[in-house]
């Protein structure tokens, strides 16, 4: 038994030696555990601003609470047009793998709208918001969960400044390592946003809605 | 010399030689993934909305439904396994999720907590009118 045990232990090191025996790994694995690594601290700053939201959000002073406050159809449409886009970033990257222009393109052009349409909705929202309720109280009942989403919007943003910066580079350097890098972070960047909404939309909207 | 020797890097899909590669089979992975996602999510909003379901368990039903989800976006989104090839990017997501879990049940508990020991507002009046 410790003769195969030993056996097999010495195919596995063949088949992957040690990092110190085969050297630094390819930049690209490195960028992107770094940026890995940002997104999850990113995660743990939403974190905190979701804490705040659950310790505050019964103490509305007699303000509208979240019953009166969220529209659920258009939580469920922004809930759509994010995981479509996630879906069609996925698309982009592999056609990124194969090298095609055109299909990343049109990729990238759904993600775009699909993420805008995302931003026109919550917006609208927050204008609704402040129309039911005018006055002190409202703004205190809505400040954390506005908060919370305010974050989100301004990722969403950010993603959309990059991805648009980014199909221009592909455009005017092709598929060079360095853009492949780039919009491997930005799919990442992505995908990673779809699950903080996930999160988000069934603690602040759904649950939200229960109590 | 190839890349296996190393962990690959998170977003990308498995580099091993046991693991299908190609475009059509990375489409299925993604589609996959949207079915998933698609069916959980309108599953927690019927749960939201029906009064089906006994009212006390409709938020774990709920959370639970959301971690279900989180996880299919990791695996057929972000392509986070339990391969050997993504030992570190795993380690990290761990660390995120222990940190994450620490700041948000650490707060709600403490919270909570202080809560308990305050003074209704009745009794705090109270005080004031012996005074």
């Amino acid at each position: 038994m410790n003769i195969a045990a030993a056996v097999d232990d010495e195919v596995r090191h063949e088949a992957r030696p040690s990092a110190s025996e085969a050297g630094p790994a390819t930049k690209r694995i490195v960028v992107g555990y770094g940026f890995w690594v940002f997104l999850l601290s990113d995660i743990v700053m939403f974190s905190a601003i979701f804490a705040a939201y659950a310790v505050l959000t019964h103490s509305t002073a007699g303000g509208p609470g979240g019953v009166q406050l969220f529209n659920q159809r258009s939580v469920a449409i922004e809930t759509g047009c994010l995981l479509a886009s996630s879906y069609t970033c996925g698309l982009m990257s592999l056609a990124i793998g194969s090298r095609r222009y055109a299909v990343t393109y049109l990729a990238a052009l759904i993600t775009f709208v699909l993420g805008a349409a995302f931003l026109v909705l919550e917006v609208r929202e927050f204008a609704g918001m402040i129309a039911i309720g005018p006055g002190r109280n409202a703004a205190r009942s809505s400040l954390p969960s506005l908060r919370l989403s305010a974050a989100t919007d301004l990722h969403v943003t950010a993603g959309l400044v990059w991805l648009a910066v980014m199909m221009a580079q592909v455009a005017i350097k092709g598929f060079r390592e360095t853009v492949e890098r780039r919009l491997l972070c930005f799919s990442l960047f992505w995908h990673a946003l779809d699950i903080v909404w996930v999160w988000l939309f069934t603690v602040v909207y759904l649950m939200g809605v229960l109590s | 010399m190839t890349d296996t020797h190393y962990d690959r890097a998170p977003g990308d899909a498995s580099a091993l030689p046991d693991v299908e590669q190609g475009t059509s089979s990375g489409l299925l992975v993604y589609t996959i993934g949207l079915v998933l996602a698609v069916v959980l999510t309108a599953m927690s909003f019927w749960v939201a909305n029906t009064s089906l379901l006994w009212a006390g368990g409709v938020s774990l039903g709920l959370t639970v439904l959301a971690i279900a989800q989180m996880g299919i976006h990791l695996v057929f989104f972000l392509h986070v396994t339990t391969g050997p090839d993504n030992t570190n990017n795993v380690m990290a997501l761990a660390f995120g999720v222990l940190i994450v879990a620490l700041v948000v049940v650490g707060s709600l508990l403490i919270m909570a907590d202080l809560n308990d020991n305050m003074m209704p507002a009745a009794e705090l009046m109270n005080l004031q009118m012996q005074h």
